[in-house]
């Protein structure tokens, strides 16, 4: 059931979602969608190109902060906007072999402001990863019934 | 390595067909942990009007970021991609992607700006998809910025 723009206000929030990340998570994303760059799999390239590490790639993080407006507006098609900018690097250091995550991001939004005439409602994201905002001015805008 | 200052303006036209698919949907929506239905079943993404499996709103990236190639890849443009960090990126849909859709991209360079010893570029791609003789229909236009860091930065 998707939310109502009469029953929704500016401030309001839409909820908060987990996102643990591996360096397995990395090399899948990489495969699914084509971005092989070695600073998001190859620890010793990242720091020969003076990175803290490997780090995730921002289109990761932008993907799948953006779930939590995708399961709260009901249909992943009515998210009709979304941007970012990136701020700081996402370091996934490596747990591989036991159950740790490299890296949490935590992702929540709220409401940002309602456009009654198009129909849609802009939410805010925030979003960080060991304490800090990892995007800024992480908006999506959502088309509401 | 300088970034060449007539990239600004420069355009690629659309080149190679993206043919979206099914299993390249789930893929991706597993890639960045999305969980929706509407991305895996079917059924489920009919129950809510659509015609197939709906992308996740970043799947673009796929195909906006193979138009960047383009860009990256011309030794005329001195791009060195070990460098580049990813800056900013919007996506804009005029209509969801589903699978089966057959989608092409034209590249743009709508800004080249030195900062420090690199530049900040920022392109825009447009994607269409193709129909039924020739018909080109808007369905995502992506921007983004990258940066490529100069030697200390």
């Amino acid at each position: 059931m998707s939310p109502s723009i009469t029953d929704l206000a500016a401030g309001q929030e839409i909820g908060s979602r987990t996102v643990e990340v591996t360096r397995t998570d990395l090399v899948k994303y990489a495969g699914a969608s084509g971005d092989f760059n070695p600073i998001h799999w190859n620890e010793a390239f990242a720091t020969g190109v003076e990175l803290p590490g490997v780090i995730a790639h921002g289109m990761f993080t932008m993907g799948s902060a953006v779930q939590l407006v995708t399961d709260w507006a009901g249909d992943p098609a009515a998210v009709v906007d979304f941007q970012t900018r990136f701020t700081k690097p996402v370091l996934v250091t490596d747990t591989t072999g036991t159950p740790e995550p490299g890296a949490t991001i935590e992702v929540s939004g709220t409401i940002g402001k309602l456009d009654a005439e198009a129909g849609t409602a802009r939410v805010d994201l925030t979003v960080t990863a060991a304490g800090q905002k990892v995007l800024m001015k992480a908006q999506a805008v959502v088309r509401l019934s | 390595m300088t970034i060449n200052p007539d990239l600004q303006g420069r355009s690629y036209p659309a080149a190679e067909v993206y043919d979206v698919g099914r299993e390249k949907i789930r893929e991706f929506a597993r890639a960045v942990k999305a969980t929706h239905p509407a991305h895996f079943d079917v059924d489920a993404a009919t129950a809510l009007g659509h015609r197939d499996l709906v992308a996740p709103p970043t799947f673009a990236i796929i195909i906006a970021q193979r138009a960047d190639a383009q860009l990256i890849e011309d030794p005329e443009a001195g791009i060195d991609f070990s460098r580049v960090v990813h800056a900013d990126q919007r996506f804009t849909h005029h209509r969801p992607i589903f699978a089966g859709d057959r989608l092409v991209a034209e590249l743009h360079v709508d800004g080249v700006r030195a900062m420090g010893g690199g530049a900040m570029i920022t392109t825009r791609s447009e994607i269409f998809a193709l129909g039924d003789g020739g018909a080109r229909e808007q369905v995502t236009t992506t921007t983004s910025s990258i940066l490529v860091r100069g030697e200390g930065q």
